[in-house]
């Protein structure tokens, strides 16, 4: 699978790293503002609100 | 790059062994026998699925260890900046310094009348024994995606206004988010919670702690321990209750803090002593 990936980059392997490390900082980045916010309402620790 | 190129005068396995290398029909011959193109073969596709589906295992693992990185030190980083963002914007008049201190006045206090609107800062909080620079925001409402986990702390909704008779409740997180009530376990009987709204500072005096369990609603009643089928006595003093969940990152318990209103001040008069250091 991501192999496939690797080798979908064009360029030279260092290229390619470099190409990687953006995309795991973008899916980072996209859990950290966008799914983990929607995920954790529904996370047993989270529900604090009684009788409402 | 061959043996021979790199001047070795080594031969390789299979000149040596030739039969061993043979490729017979049963596809005899040790497993890293190179390949005659060079390149890898293609896999079957039961492995490629087998491995891909690996992939993804380790992924999600990856994933989950994230979401826990995110909910325990993230949420924390971004509360705590917000929270402190949002005592600067509130730029509210400081109180004169110098060695003198606000006079305690005992009598009546100047009440807010009506609680603001939902999600509405309107006060921040002091606790000396938290840090001495300790300050929160304190909003109206409890709710968690508007109150709690971005301003800070939440003001239950129909409990009293700071100073107010009754019982001045607020509820806060004691971890991420900011975690403004992560000392609460620290208050001891007797320690200063000082709430200040635009005008005026409320200094109360912790009087009790204790652990109850989420449905035990009745610490926030307007004379804490007082429940919805009992008559409520008049009210004749001004409590404060901190709310905050127990144990540590759970939600199984509450901590309650309560205390009473020693005195308040203008707050153009000066600091409470209590919080001159």
């Amino acid at each position: 699978m991501y192999a496939l990936l690797w080798r979908a980059i064009p360029g030279p392997g260092w290229f390619k790293f470099l190409v990687c490390l953006v995309l795991v900082f973008g899916v980072v980045a996209v859990c950290f503002t966008e799914f983990f916010p929607w995920l954790s309402e529904y996370m047993p620790f989270n529900d604090t609100t009684v009788g409402a | 790059m061959t043996h021979a190129q790199a001047g070795h005068n080594v031969p390789l396995p299979q000149e040596v062994f030739p039969i061993a290398y043979q490729r017979g029909p049963s596809g005899m011959g040790p497993r890293n026998a190179r390949r005659p193109s060079g390149s890898a073969a293609p896999m079957r596709p039961v492995a490629w699925l087998i491995g891909a589906l690996g992939e993804l295992l380790v992924t999600a693992g990856v994933v989950l260890g994230l979401f826990v990185v995110w909910q325990l030190w993230w949420t924390d980083v971004e509360g705590a900046r917000a929270q402190s963002e949002i005592i600067a914007e509130m730029d509210w008049e400081s109180a004169p310094q110098g060695p003198a201190t606000a006079p305690e006045n005992h009598g009546p206090p100047p009440v807010m009348k009506e609680p603001p609107e939902p999600g509405t800062l309107f006060a921040q909080m002091f606790v000396p024994r938290f840090g001495d620079d300790y300050v929160k925001p304190v909003a109206e409402g409890t709710d968690k995606a508007t109150v709690l986990d971005t301003i800070g702390i939440g003001h239950y909704t129909g409990t009293a206004m700071p100073g107010d008779l009754g019982n001045f409740a607020v509820a806060a997180h004691r971890t991420t988010y900011g975690k403004p009530f992560n000392q609460i376990a620290e208050l001891k009987k007797g320690d200063a919670v000082v709430v200040r709204t635009k005008k005026t500072w409320y200094v109360y005096k912790v009087t009790e702690a204790k652990i109850v369990y989420p449905q035990n609603v009745e610490v926030i009643a307007p004379v804490p321990g007082v429940t919805d089928d009992q008559p409520m006595p008049e009210l004749t003093k001004r409590f404060i209750t901190l709310t905050s969940c127990h144990p540590m990152f759970s939600a199984t318990e509450r901590y309650i803090v309560h205390g009473e209103l020693d005195y308040w001040a203008p707050v153009g008069e000066g600091k409470p002593k209590e919080l001159v250091s």
